[in-house]
């Protein structure tokens, strides 16, 4: 539990800090003019952004703790280490690729270039499939070697975080597909930039997510 | 009327407003039409909750005398009513039903952020509520392991519900948390981004702050019981050994080996622990709010009040273990979680201390919602005391697992935020539905509640000190149950009856009142905060054609010098009314 516990040490310190400071040196009772002017926009930017970031803090505390219960039930003496496929290097290079993609898409839409929508748009999405089938693919490997999911609790945990991650991937390409097909379809740069833009975080955010996971498989 | 609320102040207003019945009324994406929808069915399934927990009091009162009541369902009543009432009511009530209804209304927004998101939480909580009701039908029935769940014995043979009990009750959940998480984003995006002008962080009333906050609490703690529910449903369905340790089951060797059962706990508090504060916070806040507009006072010590919030939602991560002390935890750990568990009574009383400052030389008004909000203080504090007996490791080991847990948190977790939601309903009930509610009913309703739960929980603590367990079908000859002891199980069933009938009361006066209530106006408590400069009820949109503006904080009650006793927050500081006594002070 200790991941878990700094992890929203740090988030909850940064909540607090934050409503702190717009809470100290106030004093609600006196009706001051200068407080009538302020907008209700707490932070300078639009709501999906926000919204984005809060759903990120959640995902990030769901895989924390999944990291947490991994760390503390690889304590127990049945743990059997996974011997992790060499295809895991390969898919990892492919997502990567696949996060700059999506940036190189990302600056186009921001700067206006429609044409590099399209290629974009389409390289990225291919290669975050190919990272899905990779992943896949290296299930069956581990299978075929014997590494059944139930037969060792690593085991299990390997399947577990590969499909939550996984499952998260494809949750982006569901927000992928719609801005696709709204690009197919002739919207312009400016209609589908924020949400290229708010993808990017995405894939970046699972690409990092995706590097420590597989950095505490690797080592443990 | 010396104010002009905004509900006077445009009638030309035209919205596109929904126009058939089934998108103004069903798949509605109008927030409040979304917090009556979430609210509804809390109190449905509140309702089923409840009727539970009076056939098990039937058999903890009257053992070996009604026959459909036997040890397989009546633990599967004893577990499905803790998860209803904490999951299934309170939270989706608080955060579902008032979130949804007041955050938009009291920050001046026209509705939450993503109407279509939040259109989407209430029909995945329907879903979650289905499935839930569905585990009773399923051949093994509901699972029967207990509100917590505990592995092992939650997927071994022998627990009823087994079979696919416990799969729909883990579903159910996952369902649940990903309603909670699409209400959340809305709830917390909505309170930093769509105020209206003027409102600062500062001057939100405290329903606000405390519904926010308990919402950022859900959004960090519900990933918890998530992580446990996946993996619990892999050990049941592929047989991975998470939480499950080599056992025999049914004389046979499992296939199960190495799992840890304490991890699951760990789990499971880390959420629970938090969620007990998502249920506690907006109680918190609403009581302000109520105690505030019906004694005419301005709420003691607001910021101290924003603070308190803030501090126990970030403590409230750091106490889960101190429901694990008898687990076998490290002394230090025990001490640590002792410590901080402590820790966090220190503004929790501050809070306590506040409300009753609030009262002090208030213009009190005793009408229900103002009753229901001083029995709260009551049985809140009580509550809260009997924690700190149990935030001991020494004194908890013994009462752990006794009746005076129970106790213990049906006062702080049951009794409490119940109160509160009563109190809150009918305090908003003019606002919701533009018509007043039967007050001498709801006083009725109060006082039977009140005074039949301290008749059910009072003696509970004291056969909890006596030693009796909690989660037992039947105790037979037991030396150390005194007869007396017996009897007072019944009479705590007895009491438990009369406080559920009573509730026919309330569902009674909410109904018929909808009808043959007085008409209400904008603002039938003369209160200050955003929703009650509007039209009752609110129209779609909220605002007419302007939004409101704001110019002070939620609390200005009974100002010196002034003709009214209250300024509402749109009135700017040069338009006050000065009254005749000007300059009087009373
Ligand atoms: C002053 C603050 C409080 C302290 C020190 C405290 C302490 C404790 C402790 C130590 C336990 C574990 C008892 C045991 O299992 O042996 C407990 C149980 C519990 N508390 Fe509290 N508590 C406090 C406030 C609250 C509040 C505000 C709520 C809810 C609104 C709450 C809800 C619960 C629940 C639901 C349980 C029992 C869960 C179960 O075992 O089924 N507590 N409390
Ligand atoms: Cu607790």
């Amino acid at each position: 539990m200790y991941l878990t516990l700094i992890f929203l040490g740090v988030i909850m310190a940064t909540v607090i800090t934050w409503l702190l400071r717009q809470t100290l040196n106030t004093q609600p009772w006196v009706s001051q003019p200068a407080d009538d002017a302020v907008t209700g926009v707490s932070i300078n930017t639009n709501t999906k952004t926000v919204a984005l970031t809060v759903f990120l803090t959640v995902a990030t505390s769901i895989f924390a703790l999944f990291i947490s219960a991994y760390t503390i039930r690889m304590e127990e003496p049945d743990w059997r280490p996974v011997a992790e496929p060499v295809l895991l290097w390969f898919n990892t290079a492919v997502l990567i690729l696949a996060s700059i993609a999506y940036h190189w898409t990302r600056n186009a839409a921001v700067s206006g270039v429609q044409g590099r929508l399209k290629p974009g748009l389409f390289v990225s999405g291919a290669l975050t499939i190919l990272f899905l089938v990779g992943q896949l693919v290296a299930w069956q490997q581990l299978n075929a070697a014997g590494y059944y999911v139930e037969r060792n609790v690593a085991n299990s945990f390997f399947y577990l975080l590969t499909a939550v991650h996984g499952l998260h991937m494809l949750g982006g390409m569901w927000v992928w597909a719609r801005s696709t097909i709204r690009v197919w379809s002739g919207a312009d740069a400016d209609s589908v930039r924020l949400s290229i833009e708010l993808c990017t975080v995405y894939w970046h955010f699972l690409l990092l997510v995706w590097i420590v996971l597989f950095g505490v498989l690797l080592s443990t | 009327m010396a104010y002009v609320s905004i509900a006077d102040r445009d009638h030309e207003i035209e919205h596109h407003d929904p126009e058939t019945f089934i998108t103004k009324y069903i798949w509605s994406q109008d927030h409040k039409v979304i917090a009556i929808q979430y609210g509804g069915l809390a109190i449905l399934i509140g309702l089923v909750g409840m009727i539970m927990s009076s056939m098990f009091r039937l058999q903890l009162g009257f053992p070996d005398t009604f026959a459909f009541i036997n040890p397989e369902n009546y633990y599967q009543l004893v577990t499905i009513h803790g998860m209803i009432m904490v999951i299934y009511l309170l939270t989706a009530l608080f955060l579902g039903g008032f979130g949804n209804y007041l955050i938009p209304l009291m920050c001046g927004s026209r509705d939450m952020v993503f109407p279509f998101m939040n259109m989407l939480s209430v029909w995945v909580y329907a879903v979650s509520v289905i499935i839930l009701v569905v585990s009773f039908f399923v051949p093994g029935g509901a699972t029967g392991a207990g509100w917590t769940l505990y592995p092992p014995q939650a997927i071994s043979p022998g627990t009823p519900g087994t079979d696919w009990g416990i799969l729909l009750m883990l579903i159910s959940l996952a369902v649940f948390i990903v309603a909670f998480t699409m209400g959340g984003l809305n709830y917390v995006t909505t309170v930093l981004q769509a105020r209206c002008k003027g409102m600062t962080l500062m001057r939100m009333p405290l329903s606000v702050w405390a519904i926010f906050v308990a919402t950022i609490l859900g959004l960090l703690a519900f990933p918890a019981l998530l992580v446990a529910a996946i993996m619990m449903m892999l050990d049941r369905t592929l047989e991975t050994s998470f939480f499950m340790p080599a056992i025999l089951q049914a004389g046979e060797v499992s296939n199960y080996s190495g799992g840890s059962p304490v991890l699951f706990q760990h789990l499971f508090w880390f959420f629970g622990h938090p969620e007990v504060y998502i249920v506690a916070l907006p109680a918190f806040g609403l009581v302000s709010d109520i105690l505030s507009t019906h004694a005419r006072k301005n709420i003691f010590g607001y910021r101290m009040m924003v603070w308190a919030i803030l501090a126990i939602g970030g403590l409230s991560f750091i106490v889960w273990a101190h429901h694990m002390y008898v687990s076998g935890m490290n002394p230090y750990f025990g001490f640590f979680f002792a410590t901080t568990t402590l820790i966090i009574a220190v503004p929790t009383a501050i809070k306590v201390y506040n409300w009753v400052l609030t009262l002090w030389q208030g213009n009190i008004h005793l009408r229900a919602p103002m009753l229901f909000a001083i029995g709260f203080i009551f049985t809140f504090t009580h509550g809260g005391l009997s924690g700190l007996f149990l935030g001991n490791v020494t004194i908890d080991l013994p009462l752990s697992d006794t009746y005076f847990v129970v106790a213990h948190f049906h006062m702080v977790m049951g009794v409490s935020p119940v109160l509160v939601v009563f109190g809150a309903i009918y305090h908003w009930y003019p606002k919701m539905t533009g018509r007043m509610y039967n007050e001498t009913m709801a006083k009725w309703h109060f006082w039977l509640t009140f005074l039949g739960t301290y008749s059910l929980y009072l003696p509970m603590h004291y056969v909890g000190f006596l030693g009796l367990p909690r989660r037992y079908f039947s105790m037979g000859d037991t030396a150390f149950m005194p007869e007396s002891a017996v009897t007072l199980n019944t009479s705590m069933s007895i009491s438990a009856l009369i406080i559920a009938a009573t509730q026919v009361l309330f569902l009674y006066n909410i109904i018929v009142s909808l009808k043959k209530g007085e008409k209400a106006g904008p603002n039938p408590w003369k209160a200050t905060s955003l929703e009650w400069q509007t039209p009752s009820p609110p129209k779609h949109g909220n605002w007419g054609h302007s939004l409101p503006e704001v110019h002070r904080w939620a609390y200005d009650y009974s100002v010196p010098g002034q003709e009214e006793d209250y300024i509402p927050q749109t009135v700017p500081a040069t338009d006050v009314p000065v009254g005749r006594d000007h300059g009087v002070d009373h």
